[in-house]
């Protein structure tokens, strides 16, 4: 099929369609309205659930009650209205509920801004609610790569029975390009959800939702089951790009749209004799370590760039374990920084030495 | 090589969002890597609306346009908003019917299109943005007219239909405008 | 020999885990009578139900149909996410007044006001009583308890809610009705309202409620007699029992 020119917003509401949604609940909030509005219209025509909630807070709780029913779920939000949603997450993280969440991120904290930022890196990395628990998360650079993703991260939230995050920002979900909706995503092996309420009791014994376990061996038993989940993202589904690092001298590690910004800064780089690869986390849970196990000797230093005033830069230096002098370079607020500043940044360090 | 940058700016109602689009569709038609990014949100009500189109052979990496190949300037604010991020020897196209009397850049390709002016000629200032991307296209020549206008019949659906026409002749009108002024 | 005749017996609604309740509190009771209505109107099978935060959080125990736990107030909307992708599916949520009037009340004015097609057991005792005994928006003036030790006072807390009379203002509520379980003839009327609730779901006509005025003898530190006779003596007085809203009855006018 001919690629289609869509906005960011629609076509990953586009994309969840395709992958077979079943429900969507959310609440407007300004970067993402684009995508609730298109599923407004268009979930009914396919005979899927559409439905502007209350509040986040409502909505990620009907979101816990369609997942615990068996049905394919998704909402979005931008980073306040994500905040809002964390006791859900952490509850359908505990009933062990399959979702896609897509946070189409702003400039924070408090209401903060409108303008495209990556400063709820932490909340999502590190769960965000309460408790033992992480979001399988995904951090898409083109509207290309979130449709791909999005098709697949229901696959994941149903074969991990664990949320999936969609981390983009305002950026993605503002802007429009040409996208294959036929391209194939990988199918993951999925059971039967016999674990579901579903209104259909006939032939098994009742089903039960439940994140609630009194019994502290119990809870321990539990919280050790889903960290089996979580250590088998990290052996098996760390995802990333390595960018021109055959021979750099130095190595960028962003991800999402500022990684598309830097692929600008190292082709101007590359102009100017200068070569410069880059890291690009695609799962930003589990943090793909293993990328750093493959940076060349010539590396010499490591430069984190992030809309933000620096949050990834922390797993960095986990994974580094100290091998390389690591630098940073951020804008936050809403500023999407420009390639040339990144450039300058890269040379600074470069003459530095 | 086909690699142009270029921003739309002006007020929100004079159809900036639009113009720039029409270029992305019809990029995505002849199967051209193109990327469009508006600016969103408050800002757009009332102060300047402005997006960015980006049309080239190879793969777009960067949304931000830092140094523009051209720009398509509707109003006052939005010219010294961007102007001084134009490259040298770029193409600034003004809507010189708002913007006037103002100082240009010396190192760039200036063209003063009266487009309100030709617009209300035509019997609609709604179609000033229209004038403005058929002269953009005339300097350019990234895309014809009829290439345009092949878009407009795919997107202007019901209501919008009857406009396709009129639109069809701004575009005519600003490429007219260019070719006198040269 | 004589032959034995069953009389009663426990509804099959109902589980054989051993209740979490306390000595003479009235959700037993409740428990029973949801149970009933349930395998009465033949829809046991095909009920979900929704255990929210409270002393019946570990109520997804004690019906034998598929149960979700849901987070503190939370019931009316995750009842809504289950409904609206299961709409031929029953869904009950079962409320306490800390979770419903307080935490929860914006999720069960918004679930009535779409008109789900859904049904809440609404449990009023007038405090919180799994966390100890604290004030609800529901507690009487005057009334003891661990956050308003010298009795609620109007001047600091305001005048207690009524959820049914306020619930009934909502246009897309279609019946809500307040009973109480202190007295035999009462549990029978009790379980003629709830019965019509589900009946109302099961015919898709929309939201129900049903508040049924509780005890806590625990908590309000009484003897599950005295507990009685002052959620007679104290709470009806206040919490009249009766329908406040029959959208089923109006359409028939």
């Amino acid at each position: 099929m001919a690629k289609v020119l869509m906005k960011g917003n629609e076509a990953m509401a586009l994309a969840a369609i395709k992958a077979g949604a079943d429900a969507f609940y959310g609440y407007p909030i300004t970067p993402q309205n684009e995508l609730p509005e298109y599923m407004s219209k268009h979930m009914k025509e396919h005979g899927r659930v559409f439905l502007q909630s209350e509040s986040e807070v409502a909505a990620i709780n009907m979101i816990y009650g369609a997942a615990g029913a068996g049905a394919r779920v998704i909402t979005s939000s931008s980073s306040p209205g994500i905040a809002l949603k964390q006791e859900g997450i952490s509850y359908m993280a505990g009933a062990e509920l399959p979702a896609v969440i897509v946070n189409v991120m702003r400039g924070g904290p408090g209401l903060g801004g409108i303008q495209p930022s990556q400063g709820d890196y932490k909340q999502i990395t590190r769960g965000g609610g309460n408790g033992d628990y992480y979001l399988y998360s995904l951090a898409p650079e083109s509207l290309q790569e979130a449709v791909d993703l999005i098709k697949e991260s229901f696959d994941i939230a149903d074969y991990f029975r664990n949320p999936v995050m969609i981390a983009v920002d305002g950026l993605i979900g503002q802007m429009m390009e040409p996208v294959d909706f036929e391209l194939e995503t990988p199918k993951w092996d999925l059971p039967k959800k016999t674990w579901a309420t579903d209104g259909n009791q006939k032939g098994r014994d009742k089903n039960i939702i439940n994140s609630l376990y009194l019994d502290p061996n119990d809870l321990e038993k539990h919280d050790l089951k889903l960290k089996k989940k979580y250590d088998e993202m990290k052996r098996d589904h760390q995802r990333y790009e390595l960018i021109n690092m055959d021979k750099a001298d130095i190595a960028i590690v962003a991800f999402g749209s500022t990684a598309r910004v830097c692929r600008t800064s190292i082709q101007l780089l590359e102009e100017e004799g200068i070569n410069c690869g880059m890291i690009r986390p695609i799962t930003i849970y589990p943090f793909p370590s293993k990328a750093f196990d493959e940076i060349p000797k010539s590396v010499k230093d490591l430069l984190v760039v992030e809309m933000n005033t620096g949050q990834m830069i922390d797993d960095v230096k986990i994974v580094n374990e100290g091998k390389l002098p690591i630098h940073f370079y951020g804008r936050s607020g809403g500023i999407v920084p420009e390639a040339e500043e990144i450039v300058e940044k890269v040379k600074e360090i470069m003459g530095g030495e | 090589m086909l690699d142009e940058k270029l921003i739309v700016a002006g007020f929100g109602g004079q159809g900036v969002m639009l113009t720039g689009q029409l270029l992305s569709y019809c990029a995505t038609n002849k199967d051209i890597n193109t990327l469009w990014f508006p600016s969103y949100g408050p800002e757009t009500r009332g102060g300047t609306a402005n997006c960015s189109v980006t049309i080239s052979d190879e793969t777009v990496n960067s949304p931000v346009i830092s140094k523009p190949d051209s720009l398509m300037i509707f109003n006052k604010p939005s010219l010294a908003k961007f102007m001084p991020k134009l490259k040298k020897d770029g193409n600034l196209v003004v809507n010189a019917s708002l913007v006037k009397d103002l100082d240009f850049r010396e190192d760039v390709n200036v063209y003063e299109i009266e487009a309100n002016d030709i617009a209300l000629k035509l019997g609609n200032l709604k179609a000033a943005n229209m004038v403005m991307l058929g002269a953009y296209l005339a300097i350019t020549k990234i895309f014809t007219n009829k290439e345009i206008v092949a878009v407009m019949k795919e997107k202007f659906t019901g209501e919008k239909a009857q406009f396709i026409d009129l639109n069809k002749q701004a575009l005519e009108a600003g490429k007219k405008a260019v070719e006198t002024s040269a | 020999m004589a032959k034995t005749k069953t009389i009663y017996e426990k509804s099959n609604g109902l589980s054989d885990a051993h209740l979490s309740y306390c000595p003479g509190c009235t959700h037993g009771i409740i428990h029973k009578l949801v149970a009933e209505c349930l395998v009465e109107l033949d829809v046991l099978d095909r009920t979900i139900g929704i255990s929210s935060v409270g002393c019946s959080a570990l109520n997804y125990d004690f019906f034998s149909c598929d149960m979700q736990q849901a987070a503190h107030g939370r019931a009316p909307a995750v009842a809504t996410g289950i409904k609206r992708v299961k709409p031929d599916s029953i869904v009950f949520t079962y409320q306490g007044d800390g979770d419903l009037a307080s935490i929860g009340i914006a999720e069960a004015i918004h679930a009535a006001h779409r008109g789900e097609n859904v049904t809440i057991v609404f449990v009023n005792n007038a405090i919180y009583g799994m966390t100890g005994g604290q004030m609800a928006p529901t507690t009487l003036i005057g009334q003891k308890t661990t956050t308003s030790p010298d009795g609620r006072e109007e001047a600091h807390s305001g005048l207690p809610l009524k959820i049914s009379e306020m619930m009934a203002t909502i246009p897309g509520a279609t019946y809500i009705e307040r009973v109480s379980v202190h007295n035999p003839k009462h549990v029978i009327k009790a379980k003629k309202a709830l019965k019509k609730a589900f009946e109302i779901q099961k015919n898709k006509q929309g939201f129900t409620l049903i508040e049924f005025i509780s005890t806590c003898p625990v908590n309000w530190g009484m003897k599950p007699k005295d507990a009685v006779d002052w959620a007679v003596d104290n709470m009806i007085p206040y919490y009249p029992l009766g329908v406040f809203k029959d959208k089923t009855n109006e359409e028939a006018n």
